[in-house]
């Protein structure tokens, strides 16, 4: 296999990572949301995050892709198909996130909010500097793996037409007649590609301020 | 006579239907130490949380150096809570130190400190940490005062939660079993720094199971069993010739385990 068609993959790779970057980026906001909405005890703002959750958690990627990228012409949206491919992969791993930080709220020790109310700190002041920091801490691992679940997901969006690094190395295999080659690169740079984004996981998981050592 | 620093009054606490506290007079007086004993499950932690109101008593009146805590009787005598605002106000005046030390793990020592100097106070950054090494040092930790909690010994923590206290210049301190969580070796240095603050004139309510720094230090010793107060007096009245039945049967577990100082 030549170098060319290897470096068509490692171009298309910046797609993979792109829509990847961009999508656990845009699904954390909404996950913020999201999960907001779980523990606000209202049913008025719970009860629809929860149906967004089951439905994005429930029906498979490749279903949502295909549903979204449909939808959006047919109500008038007519957007690239990356955008599709971004809101449709935004809006699963938010689902999957806001579950995380409803759990690493959750898991703040309660005795930590009661320092925090001792010392006068009003229900916002505890919410952004004792429970926003300690469920991040606590999520942070999950964000990681979501991360890596996201990136290798995101070669489902090769069904709207993005040319990522599957849709590339399919339309090579195609062209080339060498498929074991070249879905092997493929597979090793999903591979280099998640393995980095592991490591710097853990990398960064030390350096959070106050991570045991 | 001068105003009691804590006046509670006909305190019940319930938790459903199970009542916990039943009906509590305490007068906790000024620059004292006041100790609350008594077994497991007593209720003692339950009340220090009520001095804190970090439990809302269900029945009662707690008064905080004449200011009336969560809850005032109303011009026609109903029992009526009082807004948020209120409430912070009176508990400024009260510092908390807890059994597993509650430090933010995400602050060193010295950002647990001062964090409640900068955010609530609006304690310039330089001046809130120039404060708080000042508590950090009188707690004997200014040289821990860049570390993380995971990175200080049970002991340290504890201190460092009572330097946090400490920061809002509280006049009371309660303590809720500040040793317990701690190695025997380790529950020396905490009580020392308690000794200090006692001996500067700090109003304290301690709730320990250190039987021999209540009857070292404290000047006022509560004793509960089963959710009531059983008995208040000056330590050398409960320890040298304990009349109550269950307080004897109390103290001697103590005594079975050595401390033949109380004897």
């Amino acid at each position: 296999m030549s170098f060319k068609l290897f470096s068509l993959l490692v171009q298309a790779s910046v797609w993979t990572i792109g829509i990847s970057a961009i999508s656990i980026g845009l699904g954390f906001l909404i996950a913020l949301g999201l999960s907001a909405a779980l523990l606000s005890g209202k049913a008025l703002y719970r009860r629809p995050a929860e149906f967004f959750i089951s439905f994005f958690r429930g029906v498979p990627l490749l279903v949502q892709l295909l549903l979204i990228y449909n939808l959006l012409p047919f109500i008038g949206l007519n957007v690239p198909s990356i955008v599709a491919a971004i809101v449709g992969m935004s809006l699963c791993t938010a689902a999957y996130q806001a579950e995380n930080l409803r759990g690493g709220f959750e898991s703040v020790p309660k005795g930590l909010i009661e320092a925090a109310d001792m010392v006068g700190f009003s229900p916002r002041q505890v919410f952004l500097r004792i429970k926003v920091p300690i469920a991040l801490r606590l999520t942070f691992p999950a964000l990681v793996n979501e991360a890596i679940m996201i990136l290798k997901s995101s070669s489902l969006v090769s069904v709207v037409g993005i040319v990522e690094i599957t849709r590339m190395a399919q339309d090579l295999a195609s062209s080339t007649y060498m498929p074991i080659e070249i879905f092997s690169s493929a597979a090793l740079i999903y591979l280099v590609i998640c393995w980095a984004v592991a490591l710097a996981g853990r990398y960064g998981e030390r350096s959070l301020p106050g991570a045991a050592k | 006579m001068t105003l009691p620093a804590i006046s509670v009054r006909s305190l019940v606490k319930r938790f459903g239907t199970t009542t916990v506290l039943q009906e509590i007079d305490l007068d906790v007086p000024e620059g004292k130490v006041s100790c609350l004993i008594g077994p497991s499950g007593s209720g003692k932690s339950t009340l220090l949380r009520c001095l804190a109101f970090l439990e809302e008593a269900s029945e009662g009146m707690i008064t905080v150096n004449g200011e009336a805590l969560g809850f005032f009787e109303n011009a026609k005598g109903e029992r009526e809570r009082l807004p948020a605002g209120q409430i912070r106000a009176v508990r400024a005046q009260i510092g908390m130190v807890f059994q597993q030390f509650n430090l933010w793990p995400h602050m060193t020592a010295l950002g647990n400190v001062s964090e409640a100097l900068k955010t609530v106070h609006k304690v310039p950054k330089a001046e809130a940490e120039e404060r708080a090494m000042v508590q950090l040092a009188k707690v004997g930790l200014a040289n821990r005062a860049g570390h993380y909690p995971s990175q200080l010994s049970g002991g340290q923590q504890q201190r460092v939660a009572i330097a946090r206290a400490l920061a809002l210049s509280p006049k009371i301190m309660l303590f809720d079993e500040p040793t317990s969580a701690l190695d025997p070796e380790l529950t020396g240095e905490v009580l020392n720094v308690m000794r200090e603050l006692a001996a500067e004139g700090m109003t304290m309510v301690v709730v320990s199971h250190e039987i021999g720094f209540a009857a070292t230090v404290g000047h006022q010793i509560s004793f509960l069993d089963q959710g009531r107060l059983l008995f208040t007096g000056p330590p050398s009245e409960i320890f040298a010739k304990p009349r109550h039945l269950r307080l004897e049967q109390f103290l001697d577990t103590y005594l079975d385990r050595g401390a033949s100082m109380l004897a």
